[in-house]
């Protein structure tokens, strides 16, 4: 069982999220069973299309799945940019470990197990803050949006007190998923072909087809770097305790053997926090942020879909004009194209406005708050001798 | 004579090891073995005053023979010189029990060769290991009062031009490896029951052998540490490169700057990640490999003594048998073999007595050894992991000047 409460303050790839009073939304708690995470939905409002001001709902992760897609493949959300989905929990990583480390028990003193295993956990729970705080931020960035808030499923999604596996099984037949593939395969392509009118959007696409494959790129070097920090804390766990065993076994060492011990288990120490907070504040953010450039393309691509269907009405009705054959309904249908275009366009920007706005806060805050982290991680350890190590672990452990 | 020390001045001597490039030599088609063993290396010698070297000067060792004729001057040798003077040096005092300390050998025990990053700066890694453990090894060689005496250490520091030092093959890679397994073999495999007053001796083994054990597997960890932490230095190195486009694309002038800046701190701790790199290898990994090859010859004179036993107890039981055939004979009468065999009896006699001393002179050094390299041991191992650790922490001071330049930028996003 895992409570959050302690650790609100770990939210941070949105900024400005959860301050409307009248729709606050948050997940104070969530459970592991085996593969499922449960989360519990905690909702406190003031308004009265809510049945109670105060209550919470357990949730799946599918459930979120669900929510996300009914979005999308709602016509009139067009022109929004729908919160990236959640990524699904991601226990493989510390579980696959956790077998290793059963099978190499018999290899490694009792000691150095104990302390991998206490490292596993660790990582178990760093997976588990993630994917809370990420589902988290999923609810968050709805309830804060003027239009999206308002939404029907959305309220089911937050107040329905029932399991939503039947009402996600009705959903997937409606839809059948078939936007969502629409979306994936050929949105590239029609993003970059066609011919912009507006300037504004022009720049967009340029940038946001740009900026993609380069935040994408940060994102796997960071995933890396952060990889191998993990791996030097897990060496210094492996040197400490062979420097132990050593200190044990001879008597030459012996008066030493505890500080050696002590100083490799501090800069493991050390070395596992700065990976971990690395994690949170910069590979986090930016992972979160290559999903939502996602998202933000995906706006383009339905403009660009509609300006497609806006060029073809057109082309429609010259030909009907040609042929003088079902004139009016040509020009209904082109209308109504234009129409649907000119939303889209006007939604679109005032969406990607405001992105850009919310980016460069949520940037400068995880920037900052990264950068006095590892300054106190540095500093810990700097003024001190070797020879207080003993004393520095117990300070840090504060 | 030496006209310019006084009879009993102790002189202070200090000794370091530098690397030449590879010279030419005569010889066109050098396999890589034989390349390797031409690596020039000048040793470097200076006498001072006692007083003007501090005693904290750990490579300065002294001496009150007047054995150099000058007081500064380098010498020019080769690598398979160094391993001659070694094979010279353990031929001689080896079976005296004397620990002769072992100079680097062409494949570096237990170490796996990453080559991670560009040719030239693994090859001058090689180089500086090389060259810094020589410069270890000869330190050694002259801090150990007797090895000091050794006319072939003074002839190896003193003399312009040593002849080529011929079976040093015997000291390379492979051959060395087994030279050293042979000591440990031997005495694995001899299930010699000895006497109580060598209970000192049978948990010093012990001691060893567990040491041993330890050493090896600390030496595969921290080069597994040394890999990690130069792959560290990569993905750094990659991410501040990828973080500088990202600055590049981002359109927010302020936030563009920021990770501008942002990939400039993390160019800077790429390099802070290859000097630690740097500190893992030279000042932990090498001292690891160090203690390895020490260790190795340590049990080897352990192996020495057990042979000097072994020697003396053949030698008993061969008196024995002759004086059992004596017994025979006196009963046989056949004077003439009788004459014959009291005489060897009187040569085993002899021989028994002499290995006796041998073997209780031969206990008493490798004993006398054995302390002094604990206690040299354990001054030395404290302070090189105290020296290593002291190079990390400096690191970290570097990181907090790194960040704390950075965090005015990322405040300064708006």
């Amino acid at each position: 069982h895992y409570n959050t409460e302690k650790y609100h303050h770990m939210r941070s790839v949105s900024v400005d999220l959860n301050h409307d009073a009248s729709l606050l939304i948050d997940i104070p708690d969530a459970l592991c069973e085996r593969d499922k995470v449960k989360f519990t939905v905690h909702t406190k409002t003031t308004l009265s299309s809510f049945q109670k001001p105060d209550f919470s709902v357990p949730r799946q992760h599918e459930d979120f799945i669900w929510l996300h897609d009914t979005l999308v493949e709602t016509e009139d959300y067009a022109g929004l940019i729908i919160p990236p989905v959640p990524p699904k929990p991601d226990f493989e990583s510390p579980r696959e470990k956790m077998h290793k480390l059963g099978e190499g028990e018999a290899t490694m003193t009792k000691e150095e197990y104990t302390k991998m295993k206490q490292e596993l956990e660790a990582e178990y729970l760093a997976v588990f803050k993630k994917t809370v705080q990420v589902h988290e931020v999923f609810l968050q960035r709805l309830s804060s949006h003027p239009i999206l808030s308002k939404d029907r499923n959305f309220q089911i999604f937050l107040e329905y007190d029932q399991d939503l596996t039947v009402r996600r099984k009705n959903a997937k037949e409606m839809f059948g998923g078939f936007f969502k593939n629409m979306v994936k395969s050929a949105d590239e392509v029609l993003i970059s072909g066609i011919k912009e009118v507006d300037d504004f959007f022009e720049q967009e696409k340029t940038f946001l087809l740009d900026y993609y494959s380069k935040i994408k790129d940060s994102t796997a070097k960071a995933e890396k770097m952060t990889r191998s920090h993990k791996n030097i804390a897990d060496d210094y766990i492996h040197i400490s305790a062979t420097l132990n065993t050593l200190s044990a076994d001879d008597s030459t060492y012996r008066h030493c053997g505890g500080y050696y011990m002590s100083s490799f288990v501090f800069l493991q120490k050390v070395e596992g926090r700065v990976a971990s907070d690395q994690e949170l504040k910069l590979t986090e953010l930016l992972r979160y942020y290559m999903r939502d450039i996602q998202a933000a393309k995906d706006l383009l691509y339905r403009r660009a879909r509609a300006l497609v269907d806006y060029e073809n009405s057109n082309k429609a009705l010259d030909k009907a004009r040609l042929k003088s054959r079902d004139i009016p309904q040509a020009e209904e249908h082109q209308k109504q194209c234009l129409q649907k275009f000119d939303k889209l366009s006007e939604s679109g920007k005032k969406e990607l406005t405001s992105f850009k706005g919310r980016r460069v806060v949520a940037f400068r805050k995880n920037l900052i708050e990264m950068a006095e982290l590892e300054i106190k991680h540095a500093k810990v350890s700097s003024p001190i001798q070797p020879r207080d190590f003993y004393t520095l672990i117990h300070v840090y452990n504060m | 004579q030496n006209s310019n020390f006084k009879e009993n001045e102790v002189l202070s001597v200090t000794l370091s090891v530098q690397y030449l490039f590879q010279l030419d030599d005569d010889e066109e088609e050098e396999e890589e073995e034989e390349e390797e063993q031409e690596d020039k290396f000048d040793i470097s010698i200076s006498v001072k005053d006692p007083e003007k070297i501090g005693t904290n000067d750990m490579n300065a060792f002294q001496t009150p023979l007047p054995m150099f004729r000058n007081k500064t001057f380098t010498v020019r040798r080769r690598f398979s010189d160094f391993l001659g003077l070694y094979e010279k040096l353990s031929e001689k005092h080896g079976p005296n029990g004397f620990i002769v300390p072992p100079p680097p050998e062409k494949s570096i025990l237990g170490m796996t060769k990453v080559k991670v990053g560009k040719e030239d700066s693994s090859s001058a890694d090689f180089v500086e290991r090389r060259r810094a453990a020589l410069e270890r090894y000869l330190q050694r060689i002259v801090h150990h009062p007797s090895l000091l005496q050794d006319p072939d250490v003074r002839e190896f520091l003193e003399r312009e031009e040593l002849p080529r030092a011929v079976g040093t093959q015997a000291l390379s890679g492979a051959g060395f490896l087994k030279m050293i397994n042979k000591a440990t073999d031997a005495v694995s495999k001899m299930t010699i029951k000895m006497n109580e007053s060598d209970v000192w001796f049978e948990e010093k083994l012990q001691e060893v052998e567990s040491a041993d054990q330890q050493f090896r597997k600390l030496h595969v960890l921290v080069e597994s540490l040394v890999v990690h932490r130069k792959e560290l230095s990569l993905n750094t190195a990659s991410f501040a490169k990828s973080t500088a486009m990202l600055g590049s694309a981002e359109d927010n002038t302020a936030l563009s700057r920021a990770l501008s800046q942002l990939a400039e701190v993390e160019d800077k701790m790429e390099q802070l990640h290859q000097d630690q790199a740097t500190n893992d290898t030279f000042n932990f990994a090498e001292l690891i490999a160090d203690y390895i090859r020490l260790l190795g010859s340590v049990r080897g004179s352990f192996d020495h003594r057990m042979k000097a036993w072994q020697r003396w107890q053949d030698a008993q039981a061969a008196l024995q048998k002759k004086r059992e055939t004596e017994a025979k004979l006196l009963w046989a009468n056949k004077p003439d073999k009788l004459q014959l065999v009291k005489e060897e009896i009187a040569e085993w006699e002899v021989k028994v007595t002499q290995y006796e001393r041998d073997f209780d002179r031969v206990t008493a050094t490798v004993r006398k050894e054995v302390v002094r390299f604990d206690k040299e041991k354990a001054r030395n191992f404290k302070r090189e992991i105290i020296n290593y650790l002291e190079c990390l922490l400096q690191s970290q001071q570097q990181l907090i000047k790194y960040w704390e330049a950075f965090l005015p930028e990322a405040k300064a996003i708006a």
